[in-house]
């Protein structure tokens, strides 16, 4: 390693200017070989622009990159990979109709006179499966695959374009955390051959277990590097927000009210054999733990009428209701934050103003017609309520970072004032501060007596928010967990189906 | 939103200044009169489709659906009905369609492009059987006369019926499509569907809204073009019509993946593909060239609006 002591990577002065916002600007950054390097930040700090410049999704205004002491111009994807550099989305780009193999070799193919050679990409493809710890056949569907093994395909996909950097922007937000733990192994195995790793997340605990060095980026600029003995949990916070972050959770239990809301051997289309029964009162905030895949975001989808309850009752405030599509459980003061926000939480070519009023325009209209001016109002109270960075109410959201995206779906939210708050991960890819906002939020509101339910897999957020937690597997609630029984022992038992031992 | 229509806008006004100037019969106003009647009926259509695609839909009937309603119109005189139940029989059979093609796409979740070919051959094949297959003509009633007919002078110059249609289905569809809260939604859900039923939107009912306006717009047409033709070959009348009528959406600025789209340029769209037509017949060139024309000025047309909007995106970048 001591022989070269140019970095693999170097990039200086680097610009980015959007649309009335800039992302980046005089950013450095250096990698070196087999280094595995963070990069942390808030939402919106230019974190993935930085990486999709470097992949040649984005083109920087100014700045040089250079890969071993040499410039280098970066046009397009293609010239990234040319380069050994790859991206890995955080939203997957593979075709889950085609097989793992096909997928790896997508677009280069090796072949002889446009037929595809099958025997030579299986077989190399089986070679990089391997060094991604996957033991699949290669003619498995990609769409069979779970989040987590699809990702490993991408980066087996990376691998075999010998890429010498890989980027990996937000990779474990949705994976479980047996999925993570895999995805970590990786990381050190890669390392360990060789291979440089840009690894962008908002959870810090992974940060401390796998970075080599950590730069941190606030507001489009450089807020500091820390090398691996100086990283900690609140060197990191300091460097991001420009502040200590103590108290982090600050949860006042209060006294809860009546009952919002109660469901009484409530059945969901997705566990159809399967009676749920709990309750949520005013004011109180309640957590559903469980692992991916127990079942949670479904009942969320079944209170909200989205996949109407096939079984059971539900009662609002005392009154049976079963709401069969999101506008009549909005009717009755249900709201759903969900987890996919970008699918389900927004429209994305519209602007933060359309985006903001589109359940209140009902309330507001006029004989049908829009009252444009209380749209203004609302779109811009929600900007001011919720700190929204945005260069404005126009801007179109999908141009917004993660985190701020997220403020736009709870602000239209809080705008209807629900009686009952339904989020799903609510603070999922979203920085610690804006994090610490919305904890502080859902304080707010249930010391305002709205009732929450949130589902939620950092189990931090679990022990640190609720009042009591519902925890589920395999679509059964196997246990309710009051704020003195929560610990991380109590709900993994519970989560992996143990009821015996809570 | 604007600076959509300018390109559509500029086209319009050089084939008119250049076929103006090439042939002094062009600015007659038998000439205008005609083409002003023509793209009226055009824009109407155009304006139909544009709401099903703006919900990301398709319909391929209204040629279909115009013929259906020319041919029934004209057995129900032939019938002695009273002209105006016939007319008002007549819109009602076309809501009626749009409620079905509506219905098929949301609840039976089949593919618009497929129910609404299914609608093309069906409504053809019934006009054809229910006429068999005859030219037919409308003869002369004065309930219909007063209906479709009134001539506005000024001067010389008579602004034809279809263009007074035009103007309150226009003004209508404007403020429906961006003045009121059903307008926004059909723009929501024509970007994403899951996003705005996650907001609280009714997209069945909107969507079968879309289909219905489309269908009701392609019957009034019918109705409208009878009373022009005063004939109506089953087999022929309003074919292709469709194709026109999606043409004059897209190249107005609506977009096929849906979502996005204007009135005024719909209707633009719609004048610069029957003043092509009149271009060719005056400028003397070979009326068989003129589908190949209008086709080749709607791709020069949406791909200069592409790379307009790409000039413009990276302009603003470079701000
Ligand atoms: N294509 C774009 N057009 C306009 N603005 C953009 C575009 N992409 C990003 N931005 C803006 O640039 C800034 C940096 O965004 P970026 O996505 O890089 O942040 P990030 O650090 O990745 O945030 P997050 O943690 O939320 O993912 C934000 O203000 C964002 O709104
Ligand atoms: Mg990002």
């Amino acid at each position: 390693m001591e022989v070269a002591q140019t970095p693999l990577l170097d990039v200086t002065a680097l610009e980015k200017q959007f649309p009335g916002v800039r992302a980046l600007h005089n950013v450095d950054l250096t990698l070196n070989r087999g280094e595995v390097l963070a990069v942390v930040g808030e939402n919106g700090a230019g974190k993935s622009t930085l990486m999709k410049i470097l992949a040649g999704v984005h083109t920087p205004n100014a700045g040089t990159i250079r890969i071993e002491g040499r410039e280098v111009r970066i046009q397009s994807v293609r010239d990234a990979q040319a380069h050994g550099i790859a991206l890995i989305h955080q939203e997957l780009n593979l075709a889950g109709n085609l097989d793992i193999a096909a997928n790896i070799f997508l677009g280069i193919e090796p072949h002889t006179a446009g037929f595809i050679d099958s025997g030579q990409i299986h077989a190399k493809a089986a070679g990089h499966l391997k060094r991604v710890g996957l033991d699949f056949p290669t003619d498995t569907l990609v769409a069979d695959l779970t989040i987590g093994h699809q990702q490993l395909v991408e980066i087996a996909k990376a691998l075999s374009v010998d890429a010498r950097i890989i980027i990996m922007d937000e990779p474990t937000s949705s994976l479980s955390q047996t999925e993570s733990e895999t995805l970590f192994k990786v990381v050190h195995d890669l390392r360990s051959q060789g291979i440089s790793i840009i690894y962008i997340s908002h959870r810090l605990g992974e940060v401390m277990v796998l970075a080599d060095r950590v730069v941190v980026l606030r507001d489009g600029e450089n807020a500091g590097e820390l090398a691996r003995e100086q990283i900690s949990h609140n060197a990191m916070v300091k460097l991001m927000v420009g502040r200590d972050l103590s108290q982090f959770y600050q949860r006042n239990t209060t006294e809860p009210g009546s009952v919002v809301i109660e469901a009484e051997n409530l059945r969901t289309p997705a566990h159809p054999r399967i009676g749920l029964s709990f309750s949520v009162r005013e004011g109180e905030i309640v957590g559903i733990a469980g692992l991916v895949g127990a079942g949670r975001t479904e009942l969320l989808e079944t209170l909200f009428g989205v996949t109407p309850a096939v079984g059971g009752t539900l009662k609002i405030a005392g009154k049976v209701v079963h709401p069969k599509t999101p506008l009549e459980a909005i009717q009755f003061g249900i709201v759903l934050a969900p987890e996919d926000r970008k699918q389900h939480g927004l429209i994305l070519e519209m602007s933060v103003r359309e985006n903001a009023s589109l359940p209140r325009l009902r309330m507001d209209q006029k004989a049908g017609a829009i009252d444009f001016g209380a749209e203004i109002e609302v779109a811009t109270e929600m900007v001011k309520k919720m700190d929204i960075k945005t260069p404005g109410l126009e801007q179109v959201v999908q141009y917004l970072s993660g985190g701020n995206q997220q403020k736009v779906v709870l602000g239209k939210w809080l705008a209807m004032k629900p009686r009952l708050l339904l989020l799903d991960e609510p603070t999922r890819g979203i920085d610690v501060g804006s994090k610490q906002e919305i904890y502080r939020l859902m304080e707010e509101l249930a010391a305002g007596g709205v009732a929450i339910l949130f589902v939620s897999s950092e189990m931090e957020e679990v022990l640190g928010m609720a009042d009591r937690a519902l925890v589920m597997h395999e679509g059964v609630i196997t246990g309710e967990l009051a704020r003195d029984q929560l610990s991380e022992e109590a709900v993994m038992q519970l989560a992996t189906g143990n009821k015996a031992a809570a | 939103m604007n600076k959509n229509i300018l390109g559509i806008l500029g086209l319009f006004i050089f084939i008119f200044g250049f076929t103006a100037l090439s042939n002094e019969n062009f600015l007659s106003a038998y000439n205008l009169q005609n083409l002003l009647k023509w793209s009226s009926l055009y824009a109407i259509m155009g304006i139909g489709v544009a709401f099903v695609i703006i919900t990301g839909g398709i319909d391929l009937s209204i040629g279909s659906v115009i013929g259906l309603v020319a041919s029934l119109m004209a057995l129900m005189v032939k019938s002695a009905w009273d002209p105006l139940v016939a007319v008002l029989v007549l819109i009602g059979l076309s809501l009626g369609i749009g409620l079905v093609h509506g219905l098929l796409v949301t609840k039976m979740k089949l593919q618009p492009f497929v129910v609404t070919l299914c609608g093309l051959l069906f409504y053809r094949g019934i006009s054809r059987w229910a006429t068999d297959n005859q030219s037919m003509g409308y003869g002369d009633t004065a309930t219909l006369n007063s209906l479709f007919s009134g001539k506005l002078a000024i001067g010389s110059f008579g602004l034809p019926a279809p263009f007074f249609f035009l103007v309150v289905v226009a003004v209508l569809a404007a403020i429906f499509l961006n003045r009121t809260i059903w307008g926004r939604y059909l723009l929501a859900l024509g970007n994403n569907e899951k996003g705005a039923r996650y907001s609280g939107i009714g997209t069945d009912r909107l969507k079968i809204t879309a289909y219905v306006i489309c269908s009701f717009l392609a019957g009034l047409s019918g109705l409208l073009f009878a009373y022009e033709l005063d004939s109506v070959q089953p087999a022929q009348t309003g074919e292709f019509y469709e194709l026109y009528a999606i043409a004059a959406a897209v190249l107005g600025g609506c977009s096929l993946r849906g979502g996005q789209g204007t009135i005024l340029g719909v209707i633009i769209a719609a004048a610069v593909i029957r003043l092509l037509r009149n271009s060719i017949n005056l400028l003397g060139i070979s009326t068989h060239l003129e589908y190949a024309i209008i086709g080749m000025v709607i791709l020069c047309g949406v791909s200069t609006d592409e790379i307009i909007k790409r000039v413009v995106a990276k302009r603003r970048a470079a701000k």
